[in-house]
C-alpha cells in the first residue's frame, strides 16, 4: 500500500427533489444495508418512545401509595408491553440497525451477504412489532375479553393457557415474538455470513474491527438462544390453538419447563443486547482516547468466552423454584464465572483510556458513563448470583433495579454514545455537542435518581409488578424519588430526539471523517454512496485509516 | 460536495473467502438444530409422564423401510451435486428425481403412520403428553422434509428444462446441505422416538 499515494474522489450530492411516493417506494423496496439499517433504527426509536411512555405511566402510578391513576388491568398490560417492546422491538432492532449499517462499511464490502434476506428480516420484525400493538384493537376477539397482553414479558405458564388468558391477547404476544424471532435469526445469519465471506482483501479475522467481531459472536449466540424461544412459542401456540398439553399441568405438563425454555433464551438475550454495546465501546473509546484498543486478542477471546458461559447460567433466574443443591451450586458458580471475561473487558477499556489524550465529546461522555454503570450493574449481578441472597430478593424491585442498570445504564448509554459517534456518518451532519452534553447530564441525573434509589425499596421487600402499596410500608419516599428521576430521563430523551431532527437540517457539515478515526467507514463520504466504496479497499492492519494518514509509521509494523 | 479519502487497491489475487451460501446454510442449520433440541428435550422430559394412554410402546412401529429411504436420499442428492459439477445434466436430473422419490416415500410413510395412529389408535395431539410431543416433534421434522422436497422438486424442474448448469453447483450444494441436515435430524428423532423412547 505504501507504494500508492492516497487519492480522493468527489461525489456530487445534489439530487433533484423527488415525489413523496417515489421516496416511499424507494425505502419500502430497498435492499440496501444502509437504508435497512436506518429503518431498523427509526422503527426502534418509535418503539423506544412508546415503551418509554408506558414506563412513565407506571412510574406515575407508583409514585404515591394507594394511587389509582391507572386500573390494575391496565397496569398489568403496561409492564407486559413495556418489557416485551423494549427487549424485542427496541433493543434488538436498534442494535441490528447499527450492525446493518456499519458492518459492510467496516469490512469494506458493497452490502450484506444476502441483501434480500436482510429486507425480509427487517419487514417481518417490523410486522411483529405492529402485531404486538395491534393487540390493543384486535385482542378482544369473539370472546370480548382481554386487550393488550397482560401476562408479563416472561409469559409464565399457566397464565398463558386458554383458560387463564381468554381472547387473543396472548396469541398476539406469541405471534409477535415468533415473527420477531424469525427476523432476528435471519439478520444474524446475514451478519455471520457477511463477516466471514464479504471481507475486503487483506482483512483477515485478526484485523477485523472489534465491532464486527462482537456482532459475529452476538449473532452466533442468537442462533442458540432465539431458536429455543421460537420453539417455545410454537409449543405455546400448539397449546392454545390445537389443544396440546406442553404447559398444561392438568394433563401432566410442566410450567417449570416453560421457565427453563424461556430463560435458556432469556439470559443469553442479555448478552445478545450487551455485546453490541461492548462493540460500540470498542470503537468509540479508542478513538476518543487517541490510542489503539488495548488487548485486541483478549477482547475477542473474552467476547467468545462470554458467549459460551452465558449459555450455562439461565437457571439463576429460577433459584426460587426449588432446584437441587447441585443445580443451585452449578448455576451460582457459572454466573460468577461470567464476571471474569467481563472484568477483562473493563480492564482493557481502562487500559485504553490510561495515558490517552481523552476527548470529552458527548459520545465519549456516554461511553464513560457506560463503563462506570456497567461495573455497578455487574456488581449487583454478582450479589444476585448468590442463591441465598437471590431467595430473599428474587422478584423484588432490587432485581428490577439491577437489570435496568444493565439495560439503561450500560446498553442505552452506549446506544446514545453510538448515535453521537455515527450520526455524522449516517446523515452527513454533526449532532449539536451542546445539546448532547445537556442530554448527557440530564439523563445521567435522571438515571441515577431512578435506578440507584430503586434498589432500596427492593431491599425493603417491595415486589416487582405490584400495582400499588400501602402508605405504612416505608416505600413512599423512595418511589417518589424513582418517579421524579423518570421525568429527567424523559426530558433528556426528548432533547435527544430534538437534537437529531434539528441537526439533520441545521447541524454543521460532518465531512467524511469528523473524529479523525481509523476504521474503514470513515474513508467514504458521509453519508456513504449507495455503492459504499468506489474502489474495493485493501487493508494491512487493524487501523487502515491510521496507516493511510501516517504512511511513515503504519500499524502493520507492530501487529 | 464532499471529499473522501479512498484506500488504494493493491492486487491480492490469493484473497479467497468461504462461500456465503455455505456459511449462511451452516448458520441456519445451527439455529434449526437448536429448535429441534428443544422439541427433543420436551419429548424426553415428558416421556412416561402421560396421565392417560396410549403409550409409545402400545402404538409405535419402527418405520425401518421409510427411514432407509430417507437416509439413502442423502447419497442420491450428493450424487446429483457431483453429477452437476461434472456437467452431466441427464444424470443430475436422474439423481434429483431419485431424491424426490425417496423423500416422497418417507413422507407417505409418515402420513400412513399418522393415519393409523389417529384413526385406529385414537392418538391425537390432544390425547396426552405423548401425543403432544410426538406429533410436534415428528411433525416439525416432516415440515422440514416438505420444504426440502419443494426445493428439490424446483431444482428437478430447472434441471429438466435445462436451466440448471454447472455454475449452479454451489447453489445445489447449499440445498444438499439442508437435505443432509434433515436426514441427520431424522437419525436423532428415530433414535429418540422409536428406539430409546419405545
Amino acid at each position: 500500500m505504501a507504494t500508492q499515494a492516497p487519492v480522493s474522489v468527489t461525489v456530487a450530492q445534489t439530487a433533484p427533489r423527488r415525489l413523496v411516493l417515489d421516496v416511499l417506494h424507494d425505502w419500502v423496496t430497498t435492499v440496501d444495508h444502509k437504508k435497512i439499517g436506518l429503518m431498523y433504527i427509526g422503527y426502534a426509536l418509535i418503539f423506544l418512545v412508546i415503551a418509554g411512555f408506558e414506563a412513565l405511566l407506571m412510574r406515575i402510578q407508583l409514585a404515591i401509595p394507594n394511587n389509582h391513576f391507572v386500573s390494575p388491568q391496565i397496569f398489568n398490560q403496561l409492564f407486559t408491553m413495556h418489557g416485551t417492546t423494549m427487549v424485542f422491538f427496541v433493543g434488538m432492532p436498534i442494535l441490528f440497525g447499527f450492525g446493518n449499517y456499519l458492518i459492510p462499511l467496516m469490512i469494506g464490502a458493497r452490502d450484506m451477504a444476502f441483501p434480500r434476506l436482510n429486507a425480509f428480516s427487517f419487514w417481518i420484525s417490523a410486522f411483529g412489532g405492529l402485531l404486538l400493538y395491534f393487540s390493543y384493537f384486535g385482542a378482544s376477539g369473539l370472546y370480548g375479553a382481554g386487550s393488550a397482553p397482560d401476562v408479563g414479558w416472561w409469559a409464565y405458564a399457566p397464565l398463558t393457557a386458554r383458560v387463564f388468558s381468554p381472547g387473543h391477547s396472548s396469541d398476539y404476544w406469541t405471534l409477535s415474538i415468533l415473527l420477531g424471532g424469525v427476523g432476528t435469526i435471519g439478520t444474524s445469519l446475514n451478519i455471520v455470513a457477511t463477516a466471514i465471506s464479504m471481507r475486503c482483501p487483506g482483512m483477515t479475522l485478526n484485523r477485523m474491527p472489534l465491532l464486527v467481531w462482537l456482532y459475529t459472536v452476538m449473532s452466533c449466540l442468537v442462533f442458540v438462544t432465539i431458536s429455543p424461544l421460537t420453539a417455545a412459542q410454537i409449543m405455546l401456540m400448539l397449546d392454545r390453538y390445537l389443544g396440546s398439553h406442553f404447559f398444561d399441568t392438568q394433563a401432566g405438563g410442566s410450567a417449570v419447563l416453560w421457565m427453563h425454555f424461556f430463560w435458556i433464551f432469556g439470559h443469553p438475550e442479555v448478552y445478545v443486547l450487551v455485546l453490541p454495546a461492548f462493540a460500540f465501546a470498542n470503537e468509540i473509546i479508542p478513538v476518543f482516547s487517541r490510542k489503539a484498543i488495548f488487548g485486541y486478542p483478549a477482547m475477542v477471546a473474552a467476547s467468545v468466552g462470554i458467549g459460551f458461559i452465558s449459555l450455562s447460567v439461565w437457571a439463576h433466574h429460577m433459584f426460587t423454584i426449588g432446584m437441587t443443591a447441585g443445580a443451585n451450586t452449578f448455576f451460582v458458580l457459572a454466573t460468577m464465572a461470567i464476571s471474569v471475561p467481563t472484568g477483562i473487558k473493563i480492564f482493557n477499556w481502562l487500559a485504553t483510556l490510561w495515558g490517552g489524550k481523552i476527548h470529552f465529546t458527548a459520545s465519549m461522555m456516554f461511553a464513560i458513563g457506560f463503563l462506570f454503570q456497567f461495573l455497578i450493574a455487574g456488581l449487583t449481578g454478582i450479589m444476585l448470583s448468590v442463591a441465598p441472597f437471590d431467595w430473599q430478593l428474587s422478584g423484588s424491585y432490587f432485581v428490577v433495579a439491577h437489570f435496568h442498570y444493565v439495560l439503561v445504564g450500560a446498553i442505552l448509554f452506549m446506544i446514545f454514545s453510538a448515535f453521537y459517534y455515527w450520526y455524522p456518518k449516517m446523515s452527513g451532519r454533526m449532532l449539536s455537542e451542546k445539546m448532547g452534553k445537556w442530554h448527557f447530564w440530564l439523563f445521567l441525573i435522571g438515571f441515577h435518581l431512578t435506578f440507584d434509589f430503586m434498589h432500596i425499596p427492593g431491599l425493603e421487600g417491595m415486589p416487582r409488578r405490584i400495582y400499588t402499596y400501602e402508605a405504612d410500608r416505608g416505600w413512599m419516599m423512595w418511589n417518589m424519588i424513582v418517579s421524579s428521576g423518570a421525568i429527567f430521563q424523559a426530558i433528556a430523551t426528548l432533547l435527544f430526539v430534538y437534537n437529531m431532527i434539528w441537526s439533520y437540517f441545521k447541524g454543521p457539515e460532518a465531512g467524511p471523517d469528523p473524529w479523525d478515526a481509523w476504521t474503514l467507514e470513515w474513508s467514504t463520504t458521509s453519508p456513504p454512496p449507495v455503492y459504499n466504496f468506489a474502489v474495493t479497499p485493501t487493508v494491512e492492519s487493524r487501523r487502515p485509516l491510521w496507516d493511510l494518514k501516517h504512511p511513515d509509521d503504519p500499524d502493520s509494523h507492530y501487529e | 460536495m464532499s471529499e473522501a479519502a479512498v484506500i488504494p487497491q493493491s492486487q491480492n489475487a490469493a484473497w479467497v473467502l468461504p462461500s456465503r451460501g455455505i456459511v449462511g446454510m451452516a448458520c441456519l442449520i445451527v439455529a434449526e438444530a437448536a429448535i429441534f433440541i428443544i422439541f427433543i428435550v420436551a419429548y424426553l422430559y415428558y416421556l412416561g409422564k402421560s396421565v392417560t394412554g396410549p403409550t409409545p410402546h402400545d402404538v409405535l412401529e419402527i418405520p425401518i423401510f421409510t427411514s432407509i429411504c430417507l437416509f439413502s436420499s442423502s447419497a442420491t442428492v450428493h450424487a446429483a451435486v457431483s453429477a452437476l459439477h461434472q456437467g452431466k445434466r441427464a444424470t443430475t436430473s436422474l439423481w434429483l428425481a431419485a431424491t424426490v422419490l425417496l423423500g416422497g416415500i418417507f413422507l407417505a410413510g409418515t402420513a400412513h403412520e399418522w393415519y393409523q395412529l389417529i384413526v385406529h389408535d385414537h392418538l391425537t395431539i390432544q390425547t396426552n403428553l405423548f401425543g403432544t410431543t410426538f406429533y410436534s416433534l415428528v411433525g416439525l421434522h416432516a415440515t422440514h422434509v416438505v420444504v426440502g422436497l419443494i426445493m428439490l422438486s424446483l431444482a428437478l424442474v430447472f434441471s429438466l428444462t435445462g436451466s440448471l448448469t454447472p455454475r449452479h453447483t454451489g447453489k445445489l450444494e447449499v440445498l444438499s446441505l439442508y437435505w443432509h441436515f434433515v436426514d441427520a435430524v431424522w437419525v436423532v428423532v428415530f433414535t429418540v422416538v422409536y428406539i430409546l423412547g419405545r
